[in-house]
């Protein structure tokens, strides 16, 4: 599949977002944030930008993205719609925290309930999100049961990393949240790393014998394609990616992603500087918001449709 | 609106392709663009059709697959278009309501003032039945001539799908599917038409017939051939089967 940079940015950037908003939700919602509105506004900021930033992005590889508004109708059977409706409801229970948190200096009471509603709504919109890939049989990769759980870990792991750094700038510096941005950052890793033994072990779930019908007179071979030059259809979803590239990406991705970001979060636990903190959680952020990138361009890159059954494939 | 029709339309209009007969002119494919260039979903777009890095917008398009090997090995012709599916996820994952399955007779439509031009329904059909036209900034598909097949304007017998009446070997045929009398139902059954794919659970309303088994030079089904006589080599093996004829 064409990994469309615009699809790549937002799923990195709300995921991200939605990941910082559900544990500043969650945090906030049981007393263990300090009521500073800066700490507030800078985070939940932060957090909304993300996501804001990430929703308009979106729209850019639309034809016609002035009729977005449109694809919030379809909630009963498209799961891109119901994403759609469970981002703009997020924002409700978001910005009452927010208000709450930053206003009037104060995360508990009714405003703990939004924040666990933000936290909520925020899990909610990544399911969707998985679920628009996971629910597409055409692309047998992304049936597999490691893809939404993989949404959630990479959600929590850029949301925890982030987390950490802006409360290392306030001045947070217990252990407690570079410990969960590195167990975050080796949970992620390790449904990836799972995710693509898996889809790499995975037998074929259509051929071209199936594709055509024809198998029961032997092996079918593409003679001729329906014309000369590449169409929409090989474009989209015929984009291939040399193995030897994907496993040199899939290796940039568990450091870059994972790896180094845990290390760093580790190292920042023992570190009681605040400055110095700051500096490296921020590495650490920068690295896994990369890493995810290209996680999730190899996820589109890596995966097979069935349409390419009819051009030469042999197999998805 | 995307859900399905509840129930499931009775009236199942689609089409039947003749693997045996379709020779790969390409005709069913160049009719369908040409009738396309006005009407429901027109036009069909061509990006630079006359320079380098030509692309365009097709609903029908002809590949040919080489098939087995040795005697009972041969080439294949197969045309494909929208299967208009009685279980179509390219309807059910449009945020808009822009893929729509009617529910008088099963067509697959897409109403081009809802559509984004998200892409979510080609990537949702299995089959590549679906194209973005750049132009548009639309998803386009075989609409089954809707605009042709109800049409007072035109005689009886031309209201069939463009692709239908001009396919000089009778490899394409229209009618519902849904009908066991029908005589496209009845091809299906006699010929023991198939769905592409079944696995995927889309339920395609057209089929495809198979190729009927190659004939040896004795009239007897190619692979039933008996091998060459003992013994009998060069000239007299030919002699042989001249003479078997």
């Amino acid at each position: 599949m064409h990994p469309a940079p615009s699809v790549v940015f937002f799923t990195t950037a709300a995921g991200a977002g939605y990941g910082l908003l559900a544990l500043l939700g969650l945090f906030g919602a049981f007393g263990l944030l300090p009521p500073d509105p800066w700490l507030g506004a800078v985070s939940l900021g932060l957090a909304l930008a993300l996501v804001t930033v990430g929703l308009l992005a979106s729209t850019l590889h639309l034809g016609h993205p002035e009729r977005a508004w449109r694809a919030f109708s379809q909630w009963r059977s498209s799961w891109l719609s119901r994403e759609g409706v469970a981002s703009v409801i997020t924002y409700i229970p978001a910005l009452i925290f927010a208000a709450g948190w930053i206003l009037a200096g104060r995360t508990g009471g009714m405003w703990a309930v939004a924040g666990i509603l933000s936290a909520v709504a925020a899990a909610v919109t990544i399911y969707c999100t998985a679920m628009i890939y996971a629910s597409l049989k055409p692309v047998p990769r992304w049936r597999n049961r490691w893809v939404v759980p993989g949404y959630f870990a990479m959600s929590v792991s850029t949301g925890a990393v982030l987390f950490a750094a802006i409360a290392a700038a306030f001045g947070l510096i217990g252990p407690a949240l570079p410990l969960i941005a590195a167990l975050a950052a080796v949970a992620a890793g390790a449904v990836k790393w799972i995710y693509w033994r898996e889809i790499d072990a995975a037998p074929a779930a259509a051929t071209a014998e199936t594709a055509t019908g024809l198998g029961k007179f032997g092996r079918v071979r593409l003679l001729e394609a329906p014309h000369t030059e590449e169409n929409y259809l090989m474009k989209e979803m015929g984009y291939r990616i040399a193995r030897k590239h994907a496993a040199k990406l899939r290796m940039i991705a568990l450091v870059v992603g994972f790896g180094v970001p845990a290390l760093i979060a580790l190292v920042a636990v023992a570190i009681d500087g605040a400055g110095l903190r700051t500096v490296l959680l921020s590495l650490a952020a920068a690295s896994a918001l990369v890493g995810t990138f290209v996680e999730r361009w190899l996820f589109f890159a890596e995966a097979k449709h069935s349409v390419t059954l009819y051009y030469g494939a042999a197999e998805v | 609106m995307t859900s399905l029709p509840e129930p499931r339309p009775a009236k199942k209009l689609g089409l039947v392709i003749d693997l045996d007969t379709c020779v790969g002119c390409h005709a069913c494919a160049v009719n369908c663009k040409e009738w396309n260039t006005g009407g429901h979903m027109a036009p069909l777009t061509d990006t630079n059709p006359y320079g380098a890095d030509q692309s365009g917008v097709w609903f029908n398009r002809i590949h040919s697959y080489e098939v087995g090997e040795g005697c009972g090995g041969r080439t294949v012709n197969f045309p494909k278009s929208c299967l208009h599916c009685e279980e179509p996820a390219c309807v059910t994952v449009c945020p808009t309501g822009a893929s729509y399955k009617r529910s008088e007779d099963g067509i697959v439509l897409v109403d081009e003032d809802l559509c984004i031009g998200c892409k979510l329904c080609s990537w949702a059909c299995p089959y590549g039945a679906r194209e973005f036209d750049g132009d548009s900034g639309t998803m386009k598909k075989c609409t089954l001539c809707i605009d042709r097949i109800y049409n007072e304007n035109l005689d009886e017998v031309d209201r069939v799908p463009a692709c239908v009446s001009t396919c000089p070997a009778s490899a394409r045929h229209f009618g519902d599917l849904g009908d066991p009398d029908s005589d496209v139902s009845r091809m299906v059954a006699e010929r023991g038409g198939y769905d592409l794919m079944p696995e995927m659970g889309y339920k395609p309303v057209n089929k495809y017939l198979p190729p009927r088994p190659r004939l040896g030079p004795t009239g007897q089904p190619a692979a039933s051939m008996a091998p060459a006589e003992a013994g009998a080599a060069g000239l007299l093996r030919w002699v042989d089967r001249v003479l078997s004829r």
